[in-house]
């Protein structure tokens, strides 16, 4: 079995003290490898996003530890994670999070520009992470002139641009309609199936059906978790 | 489900044999509602008796052909413009399930949940699994999405229960001793 992409190991997070201690998530454990999504799925309040935000170097835990391709996230330094976040982790939001004064082009290349890459380069491979998510002919094309699906489009180039190995998606089809919804999920899934390992927050049990595994979060706790192995079929297809 | 108006549909494409009207039956609806051969039969002789279908001779593997009469058209047209009606709601065992567990004393309600939404997911992984084996044919994947909904709702709905469950435990007037006693009632 391959090494773990994302590794959390007895992770914990806790905000406040005292009478207002809130324990936002409690030794929670996951591996994600190479080639896996996993869902996340709990109702509000349950931790997901926190789970999220850990995973992806953006908060520390207070307890336990968070490995990214194999690096231990609290031995890097905020430098370190800064780096970390910039060049193998890849974040889908529900909001897109685009800069509107960029090009689509602009945007998903950015990442790569404030990594030091060179202008000609970062765009080159903006063009082709636009190309995989099937909206090369809108390069050009500022956010504002851009549909809800094509944005999102544009946040996974951005995600993924320069081969980066772990995708974070928080809700990225909540601000969508179904049918968008899973164009977006079909991507995410293809991007994994091409050896990414992704992490899904979701809500809607259609969306978490795209993964492999779905865990279920109740207030900071893992209560349960589907398996991925294919369950006997329910209906036959058609062909 | 109406075998009768299904095979009236199929036949107003053209004259067609009872193997045939399986096939393409199964073939539109993902074999979601298999159906065996002597139900096509007996349902064609009950349309023909009706006057909705007739004869049309056999082809050269001596398959005995029907084709809809005027009627039968008029029975197609009429079936695809009228709602299909809600009757009373089908005995669901998981709603009487949840009922009960929710009344009878000393069931986890969260679990009884829980282990519900998580067999409903697999099965929505499954179904999605066959949504990415493309090309998909139109009518089935219709089929297919009406099964993710159904699945989709189900999930909501237990949702929606374990926040109603939930709420009503946080509200109970019940202070924490009495629930001990409670327990220790139980297993006694």
């Amino acid at each position: 079995m391959s090494a773990p992409v994302l590794e959390l190991d007895a992770v914990s997070r806790q905000h406040g003290e005292g009478a207002t201690l809130v324990q936002a998530l409690r030794t929670v454990s996951l591996r994600v490898t190479a080639g896996e999504l996993v869902a996340v799925m709990g109702p509000s309040g349950s931790g997901k996003s926190t789970l999220l935000t850990l995973a992806g170097g953006l908060d520390a835990p207070t307890a336990g530890v968070v490995r990214v391709e194999g690096t231990d996230l609290a031995g890097l330094g905020p430098a370190g994670r800064a780096r970390m976040r910039r060049t193998s982790i890849g974040y889908v939001f529900q909001d897109f999070n685009l800069i509107p004064a960029l090009t689509a082009a602009e945007n998903v290349a950015l990442p790569l520009e404030l990594d030091g890459v060179r202008t000609s380069a970062a765009r080159a491979a903006a063009r082709t992470a636009l190309e995989e998510v099937g909206i090369a002919d809108l390069a050009d094309r500022f956010p504002d002139h851009m549909s809800g699906g094509q944005q999102q489009r544009v946040a996974i180039a951005r995600a993924v641009v320069g081969d980066r190995r772990l995708v974070l998606a928080d809700e990225p089809t909540g601000a969508l309609d179904t049918e968008t919804g899973e164009d977006v999920l079909r991507l995410l899934r293809g991007r994994c199936d091409a050896g990414a390992a992704g992490v899904l927050v979701t809500h809607e049990a259609r969306h978490a059906a795209w993964a492999d595994r779905v865990v279920f979060l109740r207030d900071g706790v893992v209560v349960d978790e589907t398996t991925s192995d294919p369950v006997e079929s329910l209906v036959e297809t058609g062909a | 489900m109406s075998v009768r108006f299904a095979l009236l549909a199929l036949l107003e494409q053209g004259p067609k044999y009872g193997y045939q009207l399986r096939s393409e039956f199964e073939q539109r609806t993902g074999s979601t509602w298999p159906l065996n051969v002597g139900q096509v039969y007996t349902t064609l002789t009950r349309l023909e008796r009706d006057g909705l279908v007739e004869g049309a001779g056999s082809d050269e593997q001596g398959h005995v052909v029907y084709r809809v009469t005027d009627a039968g058209r008029d029975e197609v047209a009429t079936w695809f413009t009228t709602p299909v009606a809600r009757t009373q709601p089908p005995r669901d065992e998981l709603a009487i399930k949840l009922a009960l567990a929710v009344t009878v004393p000393g069931v986890d309600v969260g679990t009884v949940i829980q282990q519900q939404r998580s067999a409903t997911i697999r099965a929505l992984q499954d179904y999605t699994r066959l949504k990415r084996q493309e090309p998909l044919d139109l009518a089935w994947s219709l089929v297919l999405e009406s099964l993710v909904f159904a699945a989709e709702a189900e999930v909501r709905w237990l949702d929606h229960c374990e926040a109603r469950v939930r709420r009503a435990a946080a509200e109970a007037p019940a202070p924490e001793p009495s629930r001990t006693d409670e327990k220790q009632e139980t297993t006694r």
